[in-house]
């Protein structure tokens, strides 16, 4: 018997994480991991909200996120590929072109 | 009065010794269910959370990648406890599988060295650490303090695939189809982007150099 409390407080934990990581991290990929995992730390409470309610559109939500999730790696690593062509680094220090 | 109530309680107490017992045994079987999926949980909470400090404490792109995996499997665990098996799977084969290999596929591509660490800008010292600890603090008394929160045992239902795809293929098949547009999108602007004649560099330079004037 796990109260669903805790599975919540793992989700908000993981989001905290994903977005401390999107803070401190330096390197471009590592800040998109960090996006996933603060996607992944949502999906759980979706999962959880659907198991408390016992709706299946709660899961289907976290369906929908996966695909938008795959696009958006998909999208995002090319964008990292075209960066790092025109700037030959993946520092976000140095990245700084439309910083004001 | 005293004596009448003790009379009742008297008269009521094999009848509540019976209940008693079978309670007991009820709760001892619960225990023992509730114990594996509490050891359970612990667990692969636990490789969550350490896979996920992980991810921030290395330095090399690529441990974090694999950190990355271990969080991503690990929710697995925890979706299929939660009885939610078609999306165990599927996190399992697009995230851990399909998006890392991308990830571990572009470090390796782009032959990614360590980060240098300078923990992060100024604005995100002042700023972004406090409200980070700030809005974790605020969510995780909501979250400790909401009552009338269920639990979860491993002998709870599992959703199918079938219940999942009755809903999905009949009421939600509109945003299903959509998905597929945007996917198709998704491959058509990443083919666009990652094109090598997109990012000249001396297309980019000149960029710059109108920019700043020199």
């Amino acid at each position: 018997m796990i109260p669903l409390n805790w599975y919540l407080l793992l989700s908000a934990t993981l989001f905290s994480l994903g977005v401390v990581g999107f803070l401190i991290k330096r390197n471009l990929i590592t800040v998109f991991m960090s996006i996933e995992l603060m996607l992944n730390g949502v999906n759980l409470s979706f999962v959880t909200f659907a198991h408390q309610w016992h709706l299946v559109k709660g899961q289907i939500f976290v369906f929908f996120v996966m695909v938008v999730a795959a696009a958006e790696a998909a999208v995002g690593l090319a964008i990292i590929i075209a960066v790092f062509r025109a700037r030959s680094t993946l520092a976000v220090d140095r990245i700084d072109l439309m910083k004001l | 009065m005293l004596r009448g109530l003790s009379l009742i309680g008297g008269t009521f107490s094999p009848a509540s010794t019976r209940t008693t017992v079978s309670h007991a045994i009820g709760l001892v079987a619960g225990v023992n269910d509730g114990t594996m999926h509490l050891i359970l949980f612990i667990v692969f909470a636990g490789f969550c959370l350490a896979g996920a400090i992980n991810l921030l404490l290395q330095t090399h792109p690529i441990n974090s990648a694999l950190s990355l995996v271990v969080v991503m499997s690990s929710l697995a665990v925890l979706y299929l406890l939660l009885g939610a098996e078609f999306l165990a799977a599927a996190q399992i084969i697009v995230y851990a599988g399909a998006i890392m290999v991308l990830f571990t596929f572009v470090v390796m591509l782009l032959n990614a060295s360590r980060e240098e660490r300078t923990m992060g800008s100024g604005v995100a010292r002042i700023l972004g650490f406090p409200a980070v600890a700030v809005v974790l603090g605020v969510i995780a008394t909501v979250i400790l303090r909401a009552q009338g929160m269920g639990s979860a045992t491993l002998s709870d239902p599992i959703t199918s695939t079938e219940d999942l795809s009755r809903v999905l293929f009949r009421e939600l098949l509109l945003p299903f189809e959509v998905t597929s547009v945007l996917i198709l999108i998704a491959i058509l602007g990443a083919v666009a982007l990652a094109r090598p004649g997109n990012a000249d560099p001396a297309r980019a330079d000149r960029a710059i150099a109108e920019r700043t004037g020199k």
